[in-house]
């Protein structure tokens, strides 16, 4: 794996918000083909990271490139060979499926035939040509975050940030879209963020998990479930989760 | 090492993008049709029967479009203040501005589909100018100036509220202050106010005072323009607010859309 060519890489990322201090200097790389499943609990910093690496916000120090390239430095180039879907799956409502992602052809550079042949594709990837003519505001959760992860994956993107892809869908759901994501795994580099320890072990060939926006764990699912003690038995991961974040932890850090 | 190479499409393409969605983005709600009905119902009404257009000898569009400004006060607003508040309450600009566009391509794509909007409510108009033409004699070239100077004002009062919208995720505040904002913008060339800077300020300097004053207002352009030719300063005027507040719009979007 080691001479998978790097296409997300992180630099000394750094947020704030005001008083804030959102993120405090995240290092990251990560090499085609793989999975990085993105942890840690609410406000520890993980969609802050995201927006930075996807160019939405700027990043107060550090730096961001993308397949090679600066974020700062060609933003289009670099948003261009990534494909994002933001937390909550934002959509234009009063437009239909197939509306919203014709939109999204076209800000992708596709017209005519080849347009339709990737909205089509985007739909069958993700099973929603059974709604595709109703509008987005009419549909349920599950069906507008697939839009969303539709959206995303329209134009084949070499990187692929989903910020809680799975976040409320029902089982079957999830586990389709955990499908998706391990069969769309093998030459791209994937973050996806998720409370759902499981998840990480299902579809992630990677775990990070961060705590007041330092990363506090970086290894695979196996090495992460190694931390606990034997004497843990069930919930091994959780219980290596509560360990690094609890608060106590997070001190010692930050400290 | 490269990954597959990504398309970027050109800068004008980019815009037209965004002003497609846009300006059929009008027509799936109802604001495009109250606003179409109102617009022609009241210029109608303040023509014929404020207006007095049957009653004067003259056939002109004068009693028409003076009355514009003052139906763009609270009309444009209601366009405008949609514009990036909604865009920023409904989470859909962090998609854009993830998407291949520049800030740029989004600020001139949605005002121009805005302003075509209301230039097509303008157009709508025109049977006015053929009720005219078909009772009197009137002067075309000075109503194609008058429909250049209302369109002008349109744009410039939705180029203010395209900035004010990008200010708020309030859409409710957008609308108070760019009615405001454009109230103040004609105010300040009204000649009653004029008077009053006198009245505070004599002498040479509230002279002055009075003719900058005058000179910033858009009813003195619009004014101006009504007198059936185009003088090239108002033009200008014109074309500086609107490009003025788009380079304005483009730094509060960067700074405003991450709140
Ligand atoms: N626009 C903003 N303005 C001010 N503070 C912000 C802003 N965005 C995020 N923050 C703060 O930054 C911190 C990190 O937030 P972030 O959304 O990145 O957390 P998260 O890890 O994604 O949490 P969750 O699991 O709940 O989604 C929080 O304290 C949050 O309040
Ligand atoms: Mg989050």
């Amino acid at each position: 794996m080691g001479d998978d060519p790097i296409l997300i890489s992180a630099r000394g990322l750094e947020r704030r918000f005001g008083e804030i201090h959102a993120v405090r200097g995240i290092d990251l790389d990560v090499p085609a083909g793989q999975v990085l499943g993105f942890l840690g609990p609410n406000g520890a910093g993980k969609s802050t990271t995201m927006r930075m690496l996807t160019g939405f916000l700027e990043p107060s120090a550090g730096t961001v490139r993308i397949a090679g390239i600066d974020m700062a430095d060609s933003p289009l180039a670099a948003k261009a060979c990534i494909g994002y879907l933001p937390e909550g799956a934002p959509a234009y409502p009063d437009m239909t499926v197939e509306e919203f992602l014709r939109f999204i052809a076209k800000a992708r550079g596709y017209v005519g035939a080849e347009a339709t042949r990737r909205v089509d594709a985007a739909l069958d990837l993700v099973h929603l040509g059974r709604v595709r003519r109703q509008s987005i505001e009419t549909l349920s959760k599950g069906f507008k975050r697939r839009t969303g992860l539709a959206q995303a994956l329209l134009h084949d993107p070499s990187v692929l940030i989903l910020d809680e892809p799975t976040d409320g869908l029902d089982p079957n759901q999830k586990h389709e879209v955990r499908e998706l994501i391990r069969k769309l795994g093998g030459e791209r580099a994937i973050v996806l963020s998720t409370h759902i320890l499981e998840e990480v072990e299902a579809v992630c060939t990677r775990a990070v998990i961060i705590a007041s926006g330092r990363i506090v764990f970086d290894g695979t699912p196996q090495a992460m479930e190694a931390k606990a003690p034997a004497t843990v038995t069930r919930n091994r991961l959780d219980w290596v989760f509560r360990s690094l974040t609890s608060a106590s932890a997070v001190a010692e850090v930050t400290t | 090492m490269s990954a597959i190479e990504h398309a970027i499409p050109s800068g004008f393409r980019r815009t037209l993008c965004i002003f497609g969605r846009e300006f059929r983005g009008y027509f799936t709600t109802p604001l495009a049709g109250v606003f179409l009905v109102i617009f022609l119902f009241l210029t109608a009404f303040f023509t014929f029967n404020v207006g007095g257009l049957y009653e004067r000898d003259q056939a002109d569009l004068r009693p028409f479009f003076q009355f514009h400004p003052w139906l763009y006060l609270f009309l444009v607003p209601a366009v405008s203040m949609r514009l990036w508040a909604e865009e920023r309450r409904t989470g859909t600009i962090e998609l854009l501005t993830t998407l291949p566009f520049t800030t740029a391509n989004l600020v001139v794509g949605k005002f121009l589909a805005a302003w075509a909007f209301t230039t097509l409510a303008l157009l709508l108009t025109v049977p006015t100018w053929v009720t005219v033409s078909w009772l009197g004699d009137p002067d075309h070239g000075a109503i194609v100036v008058g429909y250049l100077a209302s369109a002008l004002l349109a744009g410039s009062f939705l180029a203010i509220g395209s900035v004010l919208s990008a200010l708020t995720k309030n859409q409710v505040i957008a609308f108070v202050i760019c009615a405001v904002v454009a109230f103040l913008v004609l105010l300040c060339g009204f000649p009653a106010v004029l008077d009053i800077v006198r009245g505070w300020m004599p002498g040479s300097a509230g002279d002055r005072l009075a003719v900058a004053l005058s000179s910033m207002s858009a009813l003195t352009h619009f004014d101006s323009l009504m007198r059936g030719v185009i003088d090239l300063r108002d033009v200008i005027y014109f074309g500086s607010v609107i490009i003025g507040c788009l380079y304005i719009n483009v730094l509060v979007v960067d700074w405003k859309k991450a709140d």
